[in-house]
């Protein structure tokens, strides 16, 4: 058999993104992004309206109610990592075609 | 490149807003033929490896930074119709959940990193990989080129976005500059990020890889035959 199991390569897949999202994103540079960057240099930064969800309990990137930040923001990478994979998983399987794996192009 | 709510009008969010519905509606019509049992759990990873890439901004000089957009990536490894769907997936939970990205602006950045990005990733990753030899070791350095065009792409129609629908009165041409040239930088970043991660999934499971598909016939009745035990 080529590769990895299947199991295998997704629990490595999912330990990555967890590791990123909840260690890596503390040593992230918190320089404003190239958009952010380039609105202020030409001048229409301040166009931009203060986020509606700004009281989510994961605005910024940052868990409310923890204080150190380090585990805030893992936290809040955490969360966000079983979000999307749960609902992008879940779509996923909603359209799916059923039966075989079969190639079709 | 997350679009704040503001940056742009009411008429011309709308408009992108109808853009990425219609989008996402045919996506999930067209990923039907790009998922089945065995890749649809690709399509979860996916989408959360580039909710967690999209978290890790590197510095670009001169006090600005960017992160993975990741369109190309999840196009070349779950199809770009997939691929628009997890970004969109992405880019909800940042808007509802992390205050990333406007939700007025919903639209608009589904528009430009979840179709721009994956389409244009997309496109430019098949005329590469169509001139590269027909190899495995192909498809990472394809991808890795469609990633570096689509970020600047991306930029590049946000500025007509801006053009068109901007609510503060800047001249499009000094945005446009910037935009391309800032986000050219950052696109070597994206070039980077997705060609080592596609590397690695070719040599872990090259089956799972859509954009290598062409390649891995072999494996794919392999896993049939196994399956069906």
């Amino acid at each position: 058999m080529r590769g990895m199991r299947s199991r295998r390569f997704f629990v490595v897949g999912l330990l990555v993104a967890l590791v990123v999202a909840g260690v890596g994103s503390y040593y992230a540079s918190s320089h404003p992004d190239g958009l952010e960057f380039v609105a202020g240099e030409t001048g229409f930064l301040d166009s931009a309206d203060d986020p509606k969800t700004a009281d989510s309990p994961f605005a910024d990137y940052q868990t409310a109610g923890i204080d150190d930040e380090r585990v805030s923001g893992g936290l809040a990478g955490v969360v966000g990592v079983a979000l999307v994979l749960v609902l992008a998983g879940g779509l996923a399987y909603a359209v799916r075609r059923r039966g075989p794996a079969e190639p079709t192009d | 490149m997350h679009v704040p709510d503001g940056f742009l009008d009411a008429p011309t969010s709308v408009v992108t807003g109808v853009v990425a519905a219609g989008g996402v509606a045919v996506a999930l019509r067209k990923a039907r033929v790009e998922l089945d049992d065995r890749t649809a759990p690709m399509a979860g990873l996916v989408a959360a490896f580039v909710f967690a890439g999209q978290m890790i901004n590197f510095p670009v000089g001169a006090g600005t930074s960017g992160h993975l957009l990741g369109g190309a990536l999840a196009a070349v490894l779950v199809g770009p119709w997939t691929g628009a769907l997890c970004l969109s997936v992405v880019l909800l939970v940042q808007a509802l959940f992390m205050a990333d990205g406007g939700v007025t602006a919903l639209g608009t950045n589904i528009t430009l990193m979840g179709l721009v990005g994956c389409f244009t990733g997309y496109a430019v990753f098949r005329l590469v990989a169509a001139v590269l030899p027909r190899r495995r070791a192909s498809i990472a350095p394809a991808a890795a080129v469609g990633a570096l065009v689509s970020v600047p792409v991306a930029a590049a129609v946000f500025t007509l976005l801006f053009a068109i629908g901007g609510t503060a009165p800047v001249d499009t041409g000094a945005v446009l500059t910037a935009m391309v040239g800032w986000h050219t930088v950052i696109g070597i970043g994206e070039a980077l990020v997705t060609g080592l991660v596609v590397a690695s999934v070719v040599a872990a499971r090259p089956d799972l890889v859509h954009g290598a598909r062409h390649l891995s016939d072999a494996s794919r009745l392999e896993i049939r035959k196994a399956a069906v035990q």
